[in-house]
């Protein structure tokens, strides 16, 4: 059982003079899968991307708590998780110096079970020396499931978590998320139906277009 | 955190081995570089004066012509993201000026080698003030390419703006290096040096500790 909160309050976000949401509040604090949704360009990248830290809101605020502590921006990307088609991994290097380099930023030893389990549930085990530019992109969305778990994040978020993935690709996706989901708390931004009926809780951003 | 930022430089240093994205044209540039030089110079016998000129004027240019990749090719690879969700902003400044300090190093001292080779003038009389110059002006602009770099990466006209960026900023440095050049070339002694050599340690210290501040900003959207 996770102590991870995370609580959105009056979020605002405007981009020049064209609002994207504004008033947002939520508080998800039990463990569980949450989603997002709304039509293309309603704002559901930017709102998880605010969630994550990478997106400054133009008012309101994000607050990650662990053990009832608030967590400093600085040290946010330690508990968060991230998978989304627009993050792209190093082309140059293969999967695995993907993950022991991205192992050494986090400063974490890499658990070779653990990553070895995951490239063997998203059948990469045996491309895992090859390098990222020859992964196809539904190789590469998978490969993004096993860089977001490494380091064993209490908060995953998930934008467009099955884009590219063929059917066995979103099996595997489905599995780690309810897995992930029974000690953390996991947020989906989607409009694939099949992404939202994993969530107990919904946040339809059209509801947030009021000034 | 040095162990993180030196793992950021790893993954650069790497990256660099195996793309040449910096290396390649740094080292076209300093050849191409002291060859006009020479051709322009020709027979002439050109003084040590305008000799250690000269050789700051190379280091300039080649520094513009490399150094903003370790930014720009993580905005144009679309890297940069993934790097944030990966480190804290000052673990990813650190690594990256690592790698810059390492890269400026390498490339200036082929630059004083080729001009040690190739310049009858370029005969330094005090060994000491030469590397002390050579070694605060390198750090220096290692720090202000550094932060120059991650603040252009983020803008369109990338190449335009490094150089014309990075001119106001360098050059007090630029022009603290050339005297102090000037005076190992001449022989002056260090205590007679000890104005300028202020000049650019106190450089360093401020584009340093205005950088740190500064970055968690520029790296953020």
């Amino acid at each position: 059982m996770s102590d991870y909160s995370v609580s959105a309050l009056d979020l605002n976000m405007t981009f020049g003079r064209r609002l994207i949401f504004s008033k947002i509040n939520f508080s998800f604090v039990d463990n569980g899968i949450y989603g997002i949704s709304g039509p293309n360009g309603s704002g559901k990248s930017t709102l998880v991307k605010i969630i994550s830290g990478l997106l400054s809101p133009s008012a309101g605020k994000i607050v990650h708590k662990n053990s009832n502590r608030e967590i400093i921006p600085e040290k946010l990307h330690n508990y968060i998780g991230f998978v989304s088609p627009y993050l792209v991994l190093y082309e140059e290097f293969s999967a695995w110096e993907n993950l022991i380099y991205y192992a050494k930023i986090r400063g974490i030893l890499l658990d070779r079970d653990i990553v070895t389990d995951l490239l063997n549930r998203f059948l990469l085990y045996n491309r895992r020396d090859d390098l990222i530019k020859t992964y196809s992109s539904g190789m590469k969305q998978r490969m993004k499931f096993v860089f977001a778990l490494i380091h064993k994040p209490q908060l995953l978020i998930l934008d467009e978590p099955t884009s590219n993935l063929d059917e066995e690709g979103k099996k595997s996706a489905y599995d780690i998320i309810k897995e992930e989901a029974e000690k953390n708390i996991v947020i989906i931004a989607s409009n694939e139906q099949a992404d939202l009926h994993l969530c107990s809780e919904l946040l339809d951003l059209m509801n947030y277009k009021a000034v | 955190m040095f162990s993180k930022a030196f793992a950021v430089f790893q993954k650069d240093f790497h990256s660099e081995i195996r793309t040449r994205y910096a290396i390649n044209s740094l080292a076209m540039f300093i050849i191409v570089a002291i060859s006009v030089i020479m051709f322009a110079v020709g027979q002439e016998k050109i003084s040590a004066g305008l000799t250690g000129g000269l050789f700051w004027v190379v280091i300039f240019f080649t520094a513009m012509s490399g150094l903003s990749r370790i930014f720009v090719s993580e905005e144009e690879r679309g890297t940069s993201l993934t790097l944030q969700l990966t480190a804290s902003p000052s673990t990813v400044f650190s690594g990256k000026l690592i790698f810059n300090v390492v890269l400026v190093f390498c490339m200036n001292t082929v630059i004083a080698l080729l001009y040690a080779a190739l310049f009858e003038s370029f005969i330094i009389q005090n060994f000491l003030l030469f590397f002390l110059s050579f070694f605060f002006g390198n750090i220096g602009l290692a720090i202000s390419s550094t932060i120059i770099a991650a603040i252009i990466a983020k803008a369109g006209a990338k190449g335009t703006l490094y150089p014309v960026l990075s001119f106001p900023i360098l050059l007090p440095l630029i022009l603290t290096s050339v005297q102090l050049t000037l005076f190992a070339l001449d022989g002056t002694a260090i205590k007679e040096a000890r104005f300028e050599l202020a000049i650019i340690v106190s450089y360093d210290v401020v584009m340093l500790t205005v950088s740190y501040l500064l970055f968690d900003f520029i790296w953020k959207d």
